[in-house]
């Protein structure tokens, strides 16, 4: 490490992965409620517990890119942050927004929350992914604003690089695309409309360039900067596809909503374009770990980029665009093949990114200069498999269920009614939760190796 | 490549992408909005249709169900709802829950007024009504 303000990474990290065990747990609970619909039906109805499940991981990953970002943007800049103290101010307002946004949601009922919030004078509950109470958007807003603030004054007067740029861009443009969560029309067609302008223009534009800006960061520190000039390259052509496919395939999302019938021609196009960046980045990433001049000690580091890379490529890439084509959404819309995708792209893309970060900043900023002792690495890669694994698995058992669902409901010459075709498919839905158990064995390996300091560091 | 692709035509790549994209994206959503706020069916928005709308978010209606496809997956898809189950079905089923069948999925009892209700269904016949490239693809949503 550096320059000292990197440190501030430390406790955005922690706060992630605390959160990260929260948000699993409500997903274990959640899939419990799938079969068993008794299951703590009174004091976490299914509403609340996949509300908070999905919630705390934008959250958590919020508290990833920016402990990332922290970490990253002095390093690249080559000086201190700009202001340590509003970083830690920012990381405190992020917890108790979050810690007071789980509560609420335990606490009252989701009707009694509407009406205490205000949410009768300025309507923006009871949406899919951005129905959080006010107070709890205006707090992620400004937690958001203050650190494109804060990285754009460190970046403003430094030499300013490719990851640095891709970066600020991500953060800016989402702060930017978060406003229309606030918006809410009359008619549910144009609020949809513009609702998806938080929704896919976050997961599927912002997001992923401050994915590669983590990426690229993370690679060159792991191999050197032989390839430097190639890589820049390669990045700006990646997220120039990026934006083109993220921009205009949100056309994807306006298929079924009552926009005009053009949409399915362009959303489909865009979308083919979809997997392409995440290809090139593949190879980018393997190419650079065959040509590299330096070979790092934090192998379990490298192992999660492959993955990410990889499984980015496989679960957002290419199950998405399938996904996304019209004449195939028209079938699996809105059924568990969309579960399918959602998890195993936000896995890869991010929640791997995230922990790969981790996995690469954590050692040097608990001082063990380069990387985890190869014992404790090992253990970190057995997490690795387990995680990535079961996730694959629990896509796998979703797809499966998705697949039924569509022909029993939708494509059969007698669809069956929703809830009956339901209970013919819990067999799957077992699976996925035994898989779900197993990933979060997986996640306390990952965490014992990194928080609890272990007895034989100095091998 | 190497030759063929300097840095700096690769930045100007990025930015002019973002400049078209964000350019086409423009336009086709201007296009987009007219013609939705042009339509009869947006007219016919009436004051009960947006009670429902609210009574459909304060509930938090999409925690569990789909409409149009997007929400939870957990309970029936409702954009459809009306057509496949009818005005007087609806009202008795919202009324009646929860059905206390031993580990089946629960819809909890909301208390709504007759006025929410009532709201609720014109909203619901309002949404079955938006013209949405016949999906979903039958009765069963």
């Amino acid at each position: 490490m550096q320059y000292l303000s990197q440190a501030v990474a430390k406790p955005y990290f922690i706060a992630a992965i605390v959160i990260f065990v929260v948000q699993i747990v409500f997903g274990l609970i959640a899939g419990l409620q799938y079969i068993i619909g008794n299951f703590l039906l009174v004091v976490l109805p299914f509403n609340i517990t996949r509300v908070i499940h999905i919630d705390l991981l934008i959250i958590w990953l919020l508290f990833g890119f920016m402990g990332s970002a922290y970490y990253i943007v002095p390093d690249e800049a080559k000086r201190e942050l700009h202001d340590i103290k509003l970083a830690i101010i920012l990381f405190w307002i992020l917890v108790v927004t979050t810690v007071l946004m789980v509560a609420s949601y335990l606490f009252f009922s989701y009707a009694t929350l509407n009406n205490l919030t205000g949410n009768n004078w300025f309507p923006t509950m009871g949406r899919e992914f951005i129905g959080q109470p006010i107070f709890i958007k205006l707090g992620i807003m400004v937690v958001i604003a203050g650190f494109v603030y804060n990285i754009g004054m460190t970046i403003w007067k430094s030499q300013k690089t490719i990851i640095n740029l891709a970066l600020f861009i991500g953060f800016a443009s989402s702060i930017i695309f978060y406003l229309f969560s606030l918006y809410s029309s009359d008619n549910v067609v144009i609020e949809k409309y513009f609702n998806a302008w938080v929704i896919h223009l976050w997961f599927e534009c912002s997001w992923e360039l401050i994915m590669v800006a983590i990426l690229a960061f993370i690679m060159q520190k792991l191999t050197g900067s032989c390839n430097h000039e190639k890589m820049e390259k390669w990045l700006y052509i990646i997220m120039a596809i990026i934006v083109m496919s993220g921009i205009i395939g949100t056309g994807h999302r306006y298929f079924w909503i009552g926009a005009p019938s053009y949409w399915q021609w362009i959303g489909s196009i865009f979308s083919v374009l979809e997997p392409l960046p995440f290809f090139i980045l593949t190879v980018m990433v393997f190419n650079m770990i065959h040509y590299r001049c330096n070979s790092h000690t934090n192998k379990a580091a490298t192992l999660w980029v492959v993955g990410t890379v990889v499984v980015t490529f496989l679960g957002a890439g290419v199950l998405g665009f399938i996904h996304a084509l019209a004449p195939i959404n028209y079938y699996t819309h809105g059924t568990q093949i969309t579960a399918a995708h959602s998890h195993l792209s936000f896995y890869g893309a991010y929640v791997m990114l995230v922990l790969s970060m981790i996995s690469y900043a954590m050692p040097i900023l608990q001082s063990k200069i380069y990387a985890n002792s190869t014992h404790s690495q090992i253990w970190e890669m057995w997490s690795f498999w387990l995680m990535t694994a079961s996730m694959v698995f629990i896509a796998l058992f979703l797809m499966a269920a998705g697949i039924l669902q569509v022909y029993l409901q939708r494509a059969s010459e007698t669809p069956l009614p929703f809830l009956v075709i339901q209970e013919k498919i819990y067999l799957f839905y077992w699976l996925r939760e035994l898989a779900g158990f197993i990933f979060l064995i997986g996640l306390i390996i990952y965490i014992v190796n990194f928080f609890v300091e272990e007895k034989n560091s100095d091998q | 490549m190497d030759k063929l692709l300097s840095i700096d035509l690769a930045k100007k790549i990025f930015y002019g992408s973002i400049l078209l994209s964000s350019f086409i994206f423009l336009i086709l959503s201007t296009h987009t909005l007219l013609t939705l706020s042009k339509l009869e069916h947006h007219k016919n928005l009436t004051p009960q249709v947006v009670l429902g709308k609210r009574v459909w978010e304060k509930y938090h209606c999409v925690g569990c169900h789909t409409l149009l496809g997007e929400g939870s997956y957990y309970a029936p898809e409702l954009s459809n709802v009306y057509q496949r189950r009818g005005e007087v079905f609806i009202k008795h089923w919202i009324k009646s829950m929860p059905i206390n069948l031993p580990n089946r999925r629960k819809m909890p009892q909301l208390y709504l007024t007759d006025e929410e209700l009532e709201a609720l269904i014109a909203f619901l016949k309002w949404t079955s009504e938006i013209n949405t490239s016949n999906w979903p693809p039958n009765l069963q949503g």
